[in-house]
């Protein structure tokens, strides 16, 4: 369920590192939590980003919630299929439904987050 | 599962936009049992209902369903309720879950004020209440009923029985489709759950929580306590002039008579978003660039596949096809004025 190669954050992001790029999404709890998601909003390419800080934000029938971005950087590519079809976060959050890629200005930043065996222990506590 | 008003409720079981559909293309169960149910039986009944209530309840027939709101003297909102005539010394009163205790002490008070002579009894705790909503819903009612159901007209009820027991049998809802509403005592709901589950599995019946029973309300241009009405609003800002009947003696008349015969400020009405992005309860509304109203509910539309609110702006703006913006995180977003409601089931 939850790939061994992503990185998570409390707030329930992940992160998948190759090299200097970061991909960044939400992971399955956050959309299983969300319900159906009707509304993605996210920055544009160039945009810089903090870890920790806000991203955008994703929208369901009932509420809006913030997406921290789990690492820092710019924003170099963003995944324009989620504008016409949000549902695909429902679908495919930790693949096909990925959020941005982040140029990683801190690389070393990742050593803070959680494995998949400690965010699924998080999940089991929460 | 959520604390609605007090009562522990769903937001879904498998999924808002799912449960919105079935509700528009089969059938929803939905358990609304948190609704309160006040009693008035006595010589005056009548008198203290037609007192309480803006409506014309001098015209109803036994066996019919009214909407009306109950108003302070100031005119704005106790509630509003749904009146069932049982008889003609007895009416049944259907009141939001979260005001019911309100409710029951205005109507005790305002008997106290006339002195009107009849019984009026908190009953909320003899009634569950199951609503089966949808264009299947009187084909998944009428396999557990000996009453037949055609003879139930919208807005009517008969006293009969359900899966083998007492029902007062309604047929009257919150979503703009077919719909019944059963009211049973509370020892037989999770039965009568499991039976009306059973027979509506054929029609693709699904249950359905809060999340979806916003969602279709609100296409169907329905007000919802604490957001299109409130203490601090009026049944003519609100656009429920026509549940107003002026030629009686009622709570809240005269603020009532002076909006009718002068107009109001500010007027509900109906927006369709038109930039990108989603209005949502309380976000401000603009016009011509200044804040001018608020968002009362808004929400994705699942049927019409828009985003959908009702709001409050100056009455001279709540005509059809005025652009307006909603303040959405700091961006003003545009939208349009549209008529409610959005959404009419085909006749």
């Amino acid at each position: 369920m939850y790939p061994s190669t992503f990185r998570y954050t409390k707030e329930h992001e992940w992160v998948l590192v190759e090299g200097e790029t970061g991909t960044v999404g939400i992971t399955h709890h956050a959309q299983k939590e969300l319900g159906d998601i009707v509304y993605v909003d996210l920055p544009k390419p160039g945009a810089v980003v903090a870890a920790g800080k806000p991203l955008g934000s994703v929208e369901s029938v009932k509420a809006v919630s913030d997406i921290y971005s789990p690492v820092s950087g710019e924003v170099t590519e963003v995944n324009e299929a989620l504008a016409g079809a949000p549902e695909k976060l429902n679908e495919d959050p930790h693949g096909a439904a990925w959020l941005v890629k982040i140029r990683l200005s801190a690389p070393d930043e990742t050593k803070n987050l959680m494995d998949a065996a400690a965010y699924q222990a998080y999940l089991g506590e929460s | 599962m959520v604390d609605f008003g007090g009562w522990d409720m769903p937001v879904q079981y498998s999924g808002i936009i799912e449960e919105h559909h079935a509700v528009r293309r089969a059938v929803g169960l939905f358990d609304v049992s948190h609704m309160g149910e006040i009693e008035i039986r006595g010589p005056e009944a009548f008198s203290l209902v037609d007192y309480v209530a803006t409506s014309a309840v001098s015209k109803m027939a036994v066996g019919q369903a009214q909407y009306a709101g109950m108003l302070y003297d100031h005119g704005g909102f106790v509630d509003d309720i749904l009146i069932y005539k049982v008889a003609p010394d007895h009416y049944f009163l259907c009141v939001n879950a979260s005001n019911q205790d309100k409710d029951f002490e205005h109507i005790r008070q305002m008997q106290a004020r006339r002195g009107f002579d009849c019984d009026v009894e908190f009953a909320g705790e003899r009634y569950a209440q199951l609503a089966v909503q949808g264009p299947k819903a009187g084909a998944t009612v009428q396999k557990l009923t000996s009453t037949d159901l055609s003879g139930i007209r919208y807005y009517r009820f008969a006293d009969g029985e359900v899966d083998g027991v007492a029902a007062r049998i309604a047929r009257t809802g919150y979503t703009g489709e077919d719909c019944f509403e059963l009211f049973v005592a509370p020892e037989f709901a999770q039965r009568l759950w499991d039976r009306i589950t059973a027979a509506g599995a054929e029609f693709g019946l699904k249950p359905c929580g809060l999340g979806a029973r916003n969602t279709l309300r609100l296409e169907a241009g329905m007000a919802l306590y604490g957001h299109e009405i409130s203490a601090s609003i009026t049944p003519i800002e609100a656009g429920l002039s026509r549940n107003v009947d002026l030629t009686k003696d009622f709570v809240g008349k005269e603020t009532c008579a002076r909006q009718i015969a002068e107009g109001v400020k500010r007027r509900l009405t109906g927006i369709e978003m038109v930039g990108r992005g989603i209005a949502r309860d309380g976000y401000e509304v603009y016009v011509d660039g200044a804040p001018a109203g608020w968002v009362t509910s808004g929400s994705p539309s699942p049927t019409l596949n828009k985003n959908i609110a009702l709001c409050y702006v100056p009455a001279e703006h709540a005509v059809l096809g005025r652009t307006v913006h909603v303040l959405i995180r700091g961006q003003q977003v545009e939208a349009v004025t549209a008529p409610t409601p959005f959404y009419k089931r085909a006749k």
